[in-house]
């Protein structure tokens, strides 16, 4: 791949620009991953995996906020032997780094999917350690560094692909959580999951979501995203992936200046459609021509007084 | 920024006005939505029946005094819920969601099965306020499940309705596309429009492709955001929710190993159609 201005080394893995796609968006299939990519998608998150199928929550499974989105789709998975044949079959169509979100109600099988997850062809692992919505997975690891250190180190020691970690910002001290995944050999942060919302019909006096609670994603949560890379950035040395509310090319540079090696980005697909990912490239290649920067390398974290 | 919305899709409650029994498992529910009632023919609503679950359903009729009807079969927990729901009841609503049947010829053909004739009978008013002149051929199990087929009979004149029953209880016995090629050998249609069980309609694309008519098909998925976020509805590289639900038939080819054979359970998993 020729090196441009937008090209991104992220823990041994070449983004031909920054954006990738987030977790939990779309992503069961190579026929969705490609057309993606061509909305300029430089790498793809697959849907989070467990060891078992899931069907997820019962609909309603989203609900508009103001400024964004409220979700409990509850993790709906075909297994990750199922998955590992469009783990396959994605590998041979896709062109750009494939990153499969895995989720578990162990350590052990954290591990075990994982290793299933790269012998299918995954070139990167992001865990999910941060779903606020299913009990007993993510946020309950996501929450507890010395839980969240074992799964990382599990995962670790039984493949040899970049492990990314997707931190919760439902915790106190969100850099006390990035340094313990850090320590524990996380080659790179993905910064932020979903806040746990809710929200509840007047009429009927019912929470409108099937699982009562969800998490919020969208616009709304972007200022709170920025500040915890700002945090994070300041806090580990390895890569941050930036993520929350990113919608055009003015977010993404926000974040990177905050501190993001690369950016997600999820509810902007249903607001701005598949070819938000070009959109927010070329803004940033504007960007930097206009500012006079060579690369987008020069401008992670570059609001960083040090 | 611009303050942020994603079209139509804010939830709101609304009171069910109307109900009214087609058939021992079928019923048409009216109720305001602002809204909906802008919708198109063969776009669709996410109805949420408060503490049960939130469906998909496509549009029956929609007019400019606010008021939307659908058509409810019972086919599972949801549908059976949503029909011992009464006038007053309240129900949620998202939507209308996905694009519509585009009406772009005057000799158009309508195959519909089951619950598949209310988006093509909404589309039929429209078509003839145009001066189209379509021919309806209506297919059901039996008599007592051919719901609509009065108001189909005086919408299209009686003389351009075919019905088919697969007991013979009404019209012709056999499926919808039994009497169809007999029909497109007889008389040119510009256009087909189906929508019903996929099977079916996978059957009226070959008739299509084989006498060179141009079609639209509206077809169904498991639905979750019904805003092309999820993943639950593809086939495809297509978001049945998004990029649907109404295909053509150069789209539908693309994707000639899903349509009429599988789809995505609640898991993702490929699944083949029942």
């Amino acid at each position: 791949m020729k090196n441009g201005p937008l090209t991104v080394n992220l823990a041994g893995l070449t983004l031909a620009n920054p954006t990738m796609l987030a977790s939990g968006i779309l992503g069961y299939s190579a026929e969705t991953f490609e057309s993606l990519v061509k909305g300029g998608a430089a790498a793809v998150v697959t849907k989070s995996i467990g060891l078992k199928p899931r069907v997820g929550y019962a609909n309603p499974t989203i609900v508009q906020a103001d400024y964004g989105l409220i979700n409990a789709m509850g993790l709906p998975n075909p297994g990750i032997e199922e998955y590992a044949k469009e783990i396959s079959e994605t590998k041979k169509a896709l062109k750009v780094p494939l990153i499969v979100s895995i989720y578990g109600f162990s350590a052990e099988e954290y591990a075990l999917v994982s290793r299933k997850a790269v012998d299918a062809g995954a070139d990167a692992l992001e865990l999910n350690v941060s779903c606020p919505h299913v009990k007993e997975t993510g946020l309950e690891v996501g929450q507890n560094p010395k839980i969240l250190a074992e799964v990382v180190r599990k995962v670790k020691a039984s493949v040899d692909k970049p492990i990314f970690v997707k931190l919760s910002p439902n915790v106190t001290s969100i850099t006390e959580i990035a340094e313990a995944a850090a320590e524990a050999g996380a080659d790179a942060l993905t910064v932020i999951n979903t806040l746990k919302a809710m929200a509840i019909d007047t009429e009927t006096v019912m929470p409108i979501l099937s699982n009562r609670i969800g998490g919020l994603s969208g616009p709304a949560i972007k200022p709170i995203a920025v500040r915890c890379v700002y945090e994070v950035y300041e806090s580990v040395k390895v890569p941050i992936i930036g993520c929350g509310g990113i919608t055009n090319w003015q977010d993404a540079v926000e974040f990177m200046l905050a501190g993001a090696a690369a950016i997600q980005i999820g509810t902007a697909l249903a607001t701005v459609g598949r070819n938000v990912f070009q959109k927010v490239a070329s803004g940033m290649n504007k960007y930097l021509k206009h500012k006079g920067f060579k690369s987008v390398k020069e401008i992670v974290g570059l609001s960083h007084h040090k | 920024m611009s303050a942020y919305h994603i079209t139509n899709n804010q939830h709101r409650t609304t009171h069910i006005l109307s109900v009214k029994a087609e058939s021992p498992t079928v019923k048409i529910f009216t109720f305001k939505d602002k809204q909906c009632a802008k919708a198109k023919p063969g776009q669709f609503t996410m109805l949420w029946i408060p503490g049960v679950d939130e469906i998909p359903l496509s549009i029956l009729d929609a007019n400019t005094n606010g008021m939307i009807s659908i058509l409810v079969k019972e086919v599972g927990e949801a549908t059976k819920a949503l029909n011992s729901r009464k006038v007053g009841d309240v129900i949620g609503v998202r939507g209308p969601f996905g694009n519509n049947f585009k009406i772009k010829a005057n000799k158009m053909l309508m195959v519909g099965g089951g619950t598949g004739i209310a988006p093509l009978l909404f589309l039929t008013k429209k078509a003839i306020a145009k001066n189209a002149k379509p021919v309806f051929v209506v297919g059901a199990k039996t008599k007592k499940e051919l719901f609509l087929i009065k108001e189909l009979e005086e919408t299209c004149k009686k003389e351009n309705v075919i019905a088919t029953t697969e007991d013979g209880s009404y019209g012709i016995k056999g499926l919808a596309t039994t009497p169809l090629e007999t029909l497109l050998k007889k008389e040119k249609f510009e256009i087909i429009y189906t929508c019903g069980p996929e099977k079916m309609m996978r059957r009226v694309l070959d008739l299509a492709e084989k006498y060179d008519i141009a079609l639209e098909a509206s077809l169904e998925r498991l639905m979750r955001c019904a805003i092309g976020l999820c993943g639950s509805c593809v086939i495809g590289k297509y978001r049945v929710c998004r990029d649907g639900p109404v295909f053509n038939a150069k789209q539908l080819r693309t994707v000639k190993d899903e349509f009429g054979f599988s789809q995505r359970d609640f898991t993702g998993k490929m699944v083949p159609l029942k």
